[in-house]
């Protein structure tokens, strides 16, 4: 409720200053202005196309980054080999941010959807790789002693005991790692994409002067980040870490 | 030894790279050899031009960045110090910040013209956040008890806040600046790429794609690597050596 009033009173703010004729209307256009271009543009169909662009480089990104995440952190934290080959490597290329790369993999991979998901990928791999990495090191080496003297090896140590034990720290990686590409993907769309995607729309609409457009897409980007937030990984964390009891161990 | 180790890693992906570049797979113009790349960062930093690149962007990440510390701690204490100001402003900043800034990054530049200004407001406002929600935390766990044992001790509201409540919240604000400060220089590098400003790092790297630098683009990415790990490690840890160790409040 007062989430709603504070929000009421900063939009009519807004619209007070857009109506005011201090700046040109194409510029800050009002507030019915945007609702009616937003909806015009969800009616019609476009506004979904390229959410839907944008939902699908971001999903393909996150997944090979969850897979490559997945597999490297825990080889890391399993394997002292592979930490000590890694984890230089890691720590050189992580403060690297994600669009420096936007030129050079476009030069290698041409606009669109390969330098796009790249992008996304090397932007949310490291949030993924890290978690993963001190989520198995976590897990109390005590569980899995007993797990073992307890005649558990292999796959099952692995499913009932590592995965449980590190998904607190997984689940939070996961959740960093599509803010990350979430970022990412808008950056990448604006200087990569050739035609679709709700990056690219913004900066596309610049080029015309609709800024009732590009308030539009930024309420959906900021809409649809808010609802993975918040829906998504909320639920995902009561179905996985609250069930298996992890939370309330990792915090007792 | 543990340097060696270290390096081992390097000349593994080094050896790869270099095999690659001399295979003669790919145009030497999109691959470089590693010697090319550094044979390109010598030249350009000799000829001062990468310095200059640099000497900009580190200008407009100073400033951008020092606008968002000043306004994300002094919103922070408002938000913390006064019941009012966090029912209204609370609820606006936390929908706000996980909004991807370079989505605002077109509206910004239409806003504010194209070069210094626009990127500079761009990056503040986007810094902004994080100073913010941790400035607001820091000051709500301001513990209770320290505030009323000044208070007795005779301390008027000045005192409190020079000695009471700025020192409790300083660990979480310095916080909030490490997170805005990587947060800022992240997206300063892309707007620079959006902005068509003359100068700065994240122009030269997308700006010698136009001309198949491949070599400039990989010395501009080195830098921008440099200058991130240079910002945290120089920056942050001798001023948390200064204040909050130094009070007390964290440990070494």
């Amino acid at each position: 409720m007062k989430t709603f009033i504070s929000l009421l009173a900063a939009a009519l703010l807004y619209d007070a200053v857009a109506r005011s004729g201090w700046f040109a209307p194409a510029l800050v256009p009002s507030l019915p202005a945007v609702a009616r271009t937003l909806w015009g543009m969800l009616g019609d169909g476009t506004m979904e196309g390229h959410a839907l662009a944008t939902l699908g480089r971001v999903f393909t990104g996150l997944a090979l980054a969850s897979l490559t995440g997945l597999v490297l952190g825990f080889l890391m934290a399993r394997y002292v080999a592979v930490e000590r080959f890694f984890s230089p490597l890691v720590s050189a290329l992580m403060p690297i941010p994600s669009l420096a790369w936007a030129p050079v993999f476009i030069l290698w991979f041409g606009l669109g959807n390969v330098a796009t998901i790249l992008i996304v990928f090397y932007a949310s791999s490291f949030p993924m790789l890290i978690n993963t990495w001190s989520g198995v090191r976590a897990v109390n080496p005590l569980w899995l002693r007993a797990a073992r003297s307890m005649g558990a090896s292999g796959p099952r140590l692995f499913w009932k005991v590592i995965v449980p034990g590190a998904s607190p720290f997984i689940i939070t990686g996961l959740r960093l790692a599509f803010q990350r590409a979430w970022i990412a993907v808008v950056g990448a769309e604006m200087l990569a994409a050739s035609a679709y995607g709700l990056g690219w729309v913004i900066f596309d609409a610049k080029e015309f002067l609709n800024a009732d457009v590009m308030l539009s897409s930024l309420a959906v980007i900021g809409a649809i980040g808010y609802l993975f937030e918040r829906l998504v990984f909320g639920s995902l964390e009561r179905v996985t870490i609250l069930r298996w009891g992890m939370l309330r161990t990792a915090k007792a | 030894m543990r340097f060696l180790r270290g390096a081992l890693p390097f000349a593994v992906v080094g050896a790869l790279w270099e095999a690659l570049a001399h295979s003669g797979a790919f145009p030497a113009r999109l691959f470089p050899s590693l010697e090319q790349v550094a044979a390109t960062f010598a030249r350009l930093t000799a000829e001062g031009i990468l310095p200059h690149h640099a000497a900009l962007t580190l200008y407009r990440l100073a400033a951008g960045f020092a606008i968002a510390a000043l306004a994300g701690v002094l919103l922070g204490i408002v938000m913390g110090r006064s019941r009012r100001a966090e029912a209204f402003l609370l609820p606006l900043v936390s929908i706000g910040a996980p909004i991807p800034g370079l989505a605002y990054a077109p509206l910004f530049l239409l806003w504010f013209g194209l070069g210094d200004s626009g990127s500079i407001v761009l990056v503040a406002f986007v810094s902004a956040f994080p100073v913010a929600l941790n400035t607001w935390t820091g000051v709500k766990a301001v513990k209770e008890i320290w505030l009323r044992a000044a208070r007795t001790m005779g301390a008027d509201e000045r005192r409190l806040f020079r000695h009471v409540i700025l020192p409790g919240a300083a660990p979480y604000i310095l916080t909030g600046l490490r997170l805005a400060l990587a947060q800022a220089w992240r997206i300063l590098v892309a707007v620079e790429m959006l902005a068509a400003v003359p100068w700065g790092l994240g122009w030269l790297i997308f700006g010698a794609r136009e001309f198949l630098n491949t070599d400039a683009m990989l010395a501009g990415i080195a830098m921008i690597a440099l200058i991130g790990v240079a910002l945290d490690k120089l920056a942050f840890e001798p001023i948390e050596r200064y204040t909050v160790v130094r009070w007390g409040m964290m440990a070494a």
